[in-house]
């Protein structure tokens, strides 16, 4: 099996590596177990590992949240009730700050994005060995346990954020004034091509800035733990060393997933605010 | 690392959990947020409406006591003068009726007076006409000269 490690790079690659299942080029289908296999899958496959852990942690939010939903009570709440008042208060404020107009669907939105995110970004801290060899002992090939360090996680959230800003762009401003904001600033009718040009890269540049801001700095993360994991195979004073630098990192890290959730909310409900505002 | 379809199930994903969570999850929390805010603000309301409440009645307990120390002084006032005014009168009573009992008094020594000097009068009288009639006692008859006597006693 080629999931077997030699090398240090051999064990980075494998790291980086999905478990992709879709059509091999026999014309079977089945779980790649080869980077190249992956590849040759072409588009029409999936990586089981991202959707698994990213849909698993989603539902574990949900059916907490939603439990307590279900049980809430406006006189003096429980431990687990202060809790999400308190995640919801906070998502709520964000929205409140930087949401001007009226929408329902701002701050359920904002609440679902912040909370998957940190959750999917919160596996980058279980060590970064575990699930994987557990993975292999079970015969399964590849397990990337971080859903934001495969770009197809954050593109397919951000692309989504991008399809509702579309939508309420064209709802709110109507086709017509869309396609004036994207047309006719900021120089005027006289140059439209150039309008569109800079508004059209301004545009595009939204999801792109979210998906790849969550992807780069998980995937770093996740690159400098599995580095730092590779140190603890260089003798023993390196796997001191390894561990006095994989605890500092962890806990700077716990900064970085927080920051990143909350930016991507906080990037979206201000995205979604310039969808909501006529200007001419 | 390959982009490939698991972006649109992800997207999929996403949207089914935005679905879940604005129809389920934030509308019964954000409800009892609100009413727990409500009923916070009610009290705190009704706190301070007591308060003001408190207040007024003090105010007022204050006013009833002053009305009360006010009318106490002037009742004190009013029986002060009425004293004052009971003891004048009796002053003045006691000075007519004193003047009356020395009138009645004078009135009284007068008539004692008059009625020794009448007396004595009669006496002065009797004892010169005795004195006269035992000068002249054989010559002089007595009946004949009592005119003369009495008229010599009344300009005594």
């Amino acid at each position: 099996m080629s999931g077997e490690i030699h090398t240090s790079s051999d064990y980075i690659r494998h790291h980086l590596q999905n478990l992709t299942f879709g059509q091999h080029s026999d014309g079977s289908w089945g779980v790649a177990h080869t980077a190249a296999e992956a590849k040759e899958m072409g588009f029409w496959a999936l990586n089981l590992d991202t959707l698994g852990f990213s849909i698993i942690l989603g539902v574990i939010f949900f059916y907490f949240f939603h439990k307590v939903a279900k049980s809430v009570s406006s006189g003096v709440p429980n431990p687990a009730q202060n809790f999400v008042e308190w995640c919801c208060e906070f998502v709520d404020n964000s929205v409140r700050g930087s949401f001007t107009a009226q929408n329902d669907l701002v701050a359920p939105l904002a609440l679902t994005i912040f909370a998957w995110i940190f959750l999917m970004n919160f596996m980058d801290l279980i060590a970064v060995d575990f699930i994987p060899l557990l993975a292999t002992s079970l015969g399964i090939p590849f397990m990337k346990v971080v859903p934001t360090t495969d770009p197809n996680a954050t593109f397919g959230m951000a692309l989504s954020v991008f399809a509702i800003v579309l939508y309420y762009s064209f709802k709110i401003k109507g086709a017509k004034g869309f396609l004036g904001e994207l047309t006719l600033q900021p120089f005027g009718k006289w140059a439209m091509p150039i309008n569109l040009f800079l508004e059209g890269v301004t545009l595009i540049s939204k999801p792109i800035s979210l998906a790849l801001r969550l992807f780069g700095n998980m995937y770093a993360g996740e690159m400098i733990f599995i580095l730092i994991a590779i140190m603890y195979g260089a003798g023993w004073v390196m796997a001191g060393f390894a561990g006095l630098l994989q605890l500092g990192w962890a806990i700077f890290h716990i900064l970085i997933i927080t920051l990143q959730a909350f930016i991507f909310m906080t990037l979206t409900i201000v995205y979604l605010d310039m969808a909501h505002q006529e200007h001419h | 690392m390959n982009i490939n379809a698991t972006l649109i199930g992800q997207a999929i994903t996403f949207f089914i959990f935005i679905w879940f969570c604005m129809k389920y999850v934030w509308p019964p929390i954000m409800q009892a947020l609100n009413e727990r805010k409500q009923n916070i603000a009610d009290g705190l309301a009704a706190a301070e409406r007591g308060r003001h409440e408190h207040e007024l009645a003090e105010r007022r307990a204050i006013d009833i006591l002053h009305e009360a120390k006010e009318e106490a002084r002037s009742i004190i006032t009013q029986a002060h003068n009425r004293g004052t005014e009971l003891v004048e009168e009796s002053k003045g009573n006691a000075g007519v009726e004193g003047e009356r009992i020395i009138t009645a008094a004078r009135a009284e020594i007068e008539q004692e007076v008059n009625r020794a000097k009448e007396e004595l009068r009669k006496q002065v009288a009797l004892l010169a006409v005795e004195g006269a009639s035992r000068v002249i006692k054989r010559e002089i008859d007595a009946k004949t000269h009592d005119e003369l006597l009495a008229s010599v006693a009344a300009q005594i």
